[in-house]
């Protein structure tokens, strides 16, 4: 019973709360007296809060036009390279990114071999190439199962993912799972439509077939479907709802993000930063340019990103938050350095680039290089699990964790992976 | 005892409990109809042996006990009759039975009760329409994903693409022609048109862009089980399929074209067009019309049409010589690959798992579970014509799907969910699809009120919130109604919960809040209406309970109680 406490439904104060508690009949239990305190304020987490923000570039974003400019060559491109506040140079349609470099590093020897959309994506959401026989949990689920220890106060879902769909939670089990919104932060049917007293009542109910059932040995997603429950109640109920609600927020912060679906999500990936869940993906999809590539960066999808991406870096700075935040950048895969017929890029995973910063990690590095057609990586050859380590050990989460699967194998955080050790500070 | 008149009254009147009268009179028999799925129970334990003398079912019960004696798995027992009867509604027809459909299951002692339900479903005139509808819905996710079509600017005409397969299952149209005008198909995507061929949609969006890649990728996946997305750019490693096959059999595609046809008033996409035109060849040869393509080192290759097995055909690009399509449609249908692969399908959508994993591959780097089994149902498939429904048939009545999803010490560790090879030893619990959720909500009373059309439209939509696009090309999805906290807010507070918990007069909660049973009867039935079981004493105690807390308002109560039902875990399940 112990997941029907704990909130105050929205809408309803403190002391009417209690008068309904008192006043519910044999189905009232001592539960509903409240533990402890009802509202997490942002002041109130931990000093130490971390969390991280994925930017994922789905499709597979053409890196080459972006942090690893080959201008000259055949493979380059139109866009030519500007400086930055960092010790690199980058795509000429960035501009506000680029006076945010030197928070910022690339990792310009990514160098990986799933070319193909699902298993890309896969692999570098978890580390891991896809297997038909285990579901591996995605970075999100790892780090909100790792962070969570701390944040008791935490009410609402610790994985969120804005605008995409992000990867699931794999062998954690469905509480792990991302909670998907639009980048309008209108959550569809959150509005309770029953005075609370009945709604326990039915909670409690629920409870009582849900426990029969589980203990049918009915396995572990019985048990996750209870767990999704009571997460969910807990959310219906939380003041920390307010965070999606970016519309709250000033014109002018608003109009510094940019007035599209991935600035909205960016500006609410701060707002959830800052009541503390540990994890936000934000979704920025079309980057799968078979044709006309170089028109759809620079008339589209460029200036989009380097407005909200500036904004989010800068904006974490300001707020002294950018030491706890990590941040990455990263799509499937990169594209091709020949640009097909159709003046496209087609997918290329053998070297490509992403960007990192924040939180433990160090900016304003270029980390890695590739030829000069950038056909290869001319470093080391950094992989999906050697990132997920560095981000990991960024968010200060030890990588001599080792989970075990539902089949009872062991498997080590970020797939054993090793550090990028010019990102350590 | 139930008089010859009251049969008829079951058999003759419509299966959605609608009529006050009736329900009464369900309600005043109730507790001889709970007694009835007892004897339905015990009858079914002394006589566990399904449908044996069909050939069909024989060869995958042999395959099946086989294989368990073999890994020395003790398979569940078979379900009770009410829980498989909710299962096999589901499954066929996509929806829990009403009250009434299961009492007619229970009351039937004939030992062939489950063989007459599942020839009811497949061919009784009064579910054509239900099952016409659960399958197109199933098939227009295959073909056209969750998405397509759903946007303003997609050249996909959704209802167009449900037309067409409705049709084709209220028919039963032979697979194989299905699959052939699906490949072939010219004409319009949208009713109305007046060469409206709703088989278009399948390719009216793959054709376009980027020579036909998503045309050949999804042929030869869906239909064929070979994956081969990842050959177009290079040879796959673990791939069988090579580049050039992947170009030899996107040369198929190559003299199909989709044209827009735009509305009067606007710039707005109205329909498609998806025509076959003369194919120059990209080098300019029409009689020899090739496709380029390029290999990782850079080197330029030639491709014609050739199919998976090495047949070529002629390869003029003009239509009035060579037909593409209609060429590679002949050949499909000639390929044993197209029976396994709907063999695949339909096991891994009534048993949870396919013989292989991915279901939807069939390459030989993939580990097949029951080689044997899946050849010779491909055969037997082939055998009957491409029947779908009989396949539906032998699949749901043989022994692997009579089995109760409780596991025993022996044969826990069958568990496909841990990574073992499945041996379907035991149902494997799954939970409903959100069209399968959707229409059972609807026929527990969750209905909207509107035209058909109207009520087809908010279906569409309410799905739509599930579907979550992923921003390739390919047009990736991904769905969250998983589980995941979407969906549990949507069952706690969603209008059709709240339609379906309704208890004003003439819905179907309100008919039975309103009938003249005592409390404790009406709880019983929305156990059993809900999760195909009676309520446990706890839960009756907590319903008498909740009548308390209501004070004495039962049909507030039953609310409360019903609500909570439909969000158990156990409502959402198959099991």
């Amino acid at each position: 019973m112990a997941w029907m406490s704990n909130q105050t439904p929205r809408g309803m104060t403190r002391r009417h709360f209690m008068q309904h508690a008192a006043g519910a009949s044999a189905l009232a239990s001592t539960s509903l007296a409240l533990g402890h305190s009802l509202y997490a304020h942002a002041d109130e987490l931990r000093a130490n809060h971390k969390s991280a923000i994925l930017l994922w570039m789905g499709g597979g974003p053409s890196t080459i036009d972006l942090w690893d400019l080959k201008p000259g060559m055949a493979t380059g491109g139109p866009f030519q390279p500007i400086s930055t506040t960092g010790d690199m140079q980058i795509c000429e349609h960035l501009p506000q990114i680029a006076k945010q470099m030197h928070n910022l590093s690339i990792v310009r020897s990514m160098s990986t071999r799933e070319a193909d959309h699902d298993r890309g994506r896969y692999y570098m959401h978890t580390g891991f190439v896809p297997n038909p026989n285990i579901e591996h949990p995605s970075y999100g689920s790892v780090v909100a199962h790792e962070l969570m220890a701390g944040r008791h106060d935490l009410q609402i879902p610790p994985f969120i993912s804005v605008g995409g769909a992000s990867e699931g939670p794999g062998f954690l089990g469905m509480a792990w799972a991302p909670f998907s919104v639009s980048s309008d932060g209108r959550i569809r049917n959150l509005e309770m439509t029953l005075d609370d007293t009945r709604l326990r009542q039915r909670m409690k109910t629920l409870e009582l077939i849900e426990t029969g059932f589980i203990g049918q040995q009915r396995g572990p997603a019985a048990e996750d479907h209870q767990k999704i429950l009571k997460k969910t109640f807990d959310l219906m109920s939380s003041q920390q709802m307010e965070a999606f609600k970016v519309d709250q927020e000033s014109e002018s912060a608003k109009q510094r993000y940019g007035d599209t679906a991935f600035g909205r999500g960016c500006l609410m990936a701060r707002r959830l930063v800052e009541v503390g869940v540990p994890f936000i993906e934000v979704d920025l999809g079309g980057w799968d340019n078979h044709n006309g590539i170089h028109n759809t960066l620079s008339t589209g999808l460029l200036p989009t990103l380097d407005q909200a991406m500036s904004a989010l870096v800068e904006d974490l700075e300001q707020r002294q938050r950018l030491k706890d935040t990590v941040i990455i950048w990263m799509g499937e895969f990169g594209r091709t350095p020949i640009i097909n017929a159709n003046a496209g890029r087609d997918h290329w995973a053998r070297c490509w680039s992403v960007v990192v910063g924040g939180g433990d990690l160090k900016g304003g590095l270029a980390v890695g290089a590739t030829d000069a057609e950038g056909r290869q990586a001319t470093s080391e050859p950094y992989s999906a699990e050697d990132l997920m380590a560095t981000v990991c050990h960024g968010l200060g989460i030890s990588l001599e964790t080792t989970y075990q699967s539902k089949n009872g194998r062991p498997m080590k955080i970020a797939n054993g992976g090793k550090l990028i050790r010019e990102l350590m500070s | 005892m139930i008089t010859n008149q009251q049969t008829t009254c079951i058999r003759t009147s419509s299966h959605r409990l609608s009529n006050l009268r009736w329900e009464v009179w369900l309600l005043s028999t109730y507790a001889l109809w709970g007694a009835l799925i007892t004897v339905g129970v015990s009858a079914r334990a002394a006589s566990p042996g399904v449908a044996a003398e069909i050939a069909q079912v024989e060869l995958i019960n042999t395959s099946m006990e086989h294989q368990w004696k073999e890994l020395g798995l003790v398979p569940s027992p078979v379900e009770d009759g009410p829980k498989w009867c909710r299962r096999v509604f589901l499954d066929l027809i996509g929806r829990i039975p009403t009250l009434e459909e299961m009492r007619e299951f229970a009351q039937d002692r004939d030992s062939k009760k489950r063989e007459k339900l599942v020839d009811r479903l497949l061919n009784d005139p009064r579910y054509t329409e239900e099952f016409a509808e659960h399958w197109a819905a199933l098939w227009s996710n295959v073909l056209i994903g969750r998405s397509g079509g759903n946007n303003r600017r997609s050249l996909i005409n959704r209802e167009g693409m449900g037309k067409y397969l409705r049709d084709c299952f209220a028919s039963n149209k032979p697979y194989n022609q299905m699959v052939f005008e699906l490949v072939t198909a010219t004409g319009a995507t949208k009713p109305g048109e007046e060469n409206f061929n709703g088989a278009t949609n399948f390719l009216a969006e793959k054709v376009n862009d980027e020579n036909g890649t998503l045309a050949t990728s999804a042929t030869s996946r869906i239909f064929l089980g070979m994956q081969v997305q990842c050959t177009q750019c290079h040879n796959h490693p673990f791939n069988q399929w090579k580049q050039q096959k992947f170009w030899e059999f996107n040369s198929f595609f190559r003299q199909t074209r989709a044209l827009r046809r735009y509305s009067d008033a606007s710039r707005d996409i109205d329909h498609v067009e998806l025509i076959d035109e003369d194919f120059a060849g990209e080098g300019g040869r029409p009689s020899e019309a090739e496709v380029y393509y390029e290999e990782r080192n850079g080197m330029a290759r030639v491709a014609y049409p050739v199919f998976i097995d090495g047949t070529s055909i002629d390869r003029s690009g003009y239509v009035g010589q060579t037909n593409r399509r209609q060429e590679l449609g002949k050949l499909m249908m000639a390929s044993e690959f197209l029976d396994k692969m709907l063999v695949n399908r339909l096991w891994a959508h009534f048993m949870g798992y396919g013989f292989t994993k991915p279901m939807d591959d069939l390459g030989p780097h993939t580990a097949v579970s029951h080689p044997q089994l899946l050849d010779q149902l491909g055969q037997a498939l082939r055998d009957s014509s491409y029947d779908m429904r009989a396949l539906m048939a032998w699949i749901t009545l043989s022994k692997p799907y009579q089995l109760s999803s409780k596991v025993g010490p022996n044969n826990m560790s069958d568990d496909p969910a841990l990574g073992a090879v499945p041996q379907f030893s035991h149902f494997y619990l799954r939970q409903m699809s959100a069209e399968q959720l959707y229409h059972s909500l609807v026929q527990v009373g969750g209905q909207s009120k509107g035209t058909l059309e109207q009520q087809q439209a908010e279906r569409d939509s309410w799905l739509e919130q599930f579907v979550v696009a992923f921003g390739t090309d390919e047009g990736d999805e991904a769905t969250t109604f998983n589980g995941s906290i979407p969906q549990a807010l949507m069952m706690f507070n969603g209008d059709l919960i709240q339609r379906a918990t309704a208890v004003t007069p003439g819905t179907w909660l309100g008919n039975l809040a309103a009938s003249p049973s005592p409390y404790p009867d009406k709880v019983q039935m929305l156990f059993t209406a809900g999760l195909a079981r009676r309520a446990r004493p706890e839960e009756m105690k907590i319903a008498s309970q909740l009548l308390q807390a209501r004070k004495g308002k039962a049909d507030e109560a039953l609310q409360d109680l019903w609500w909570a039902v439909l969000n158990s875990n156990e409502f959402i399940l198959v099991q």
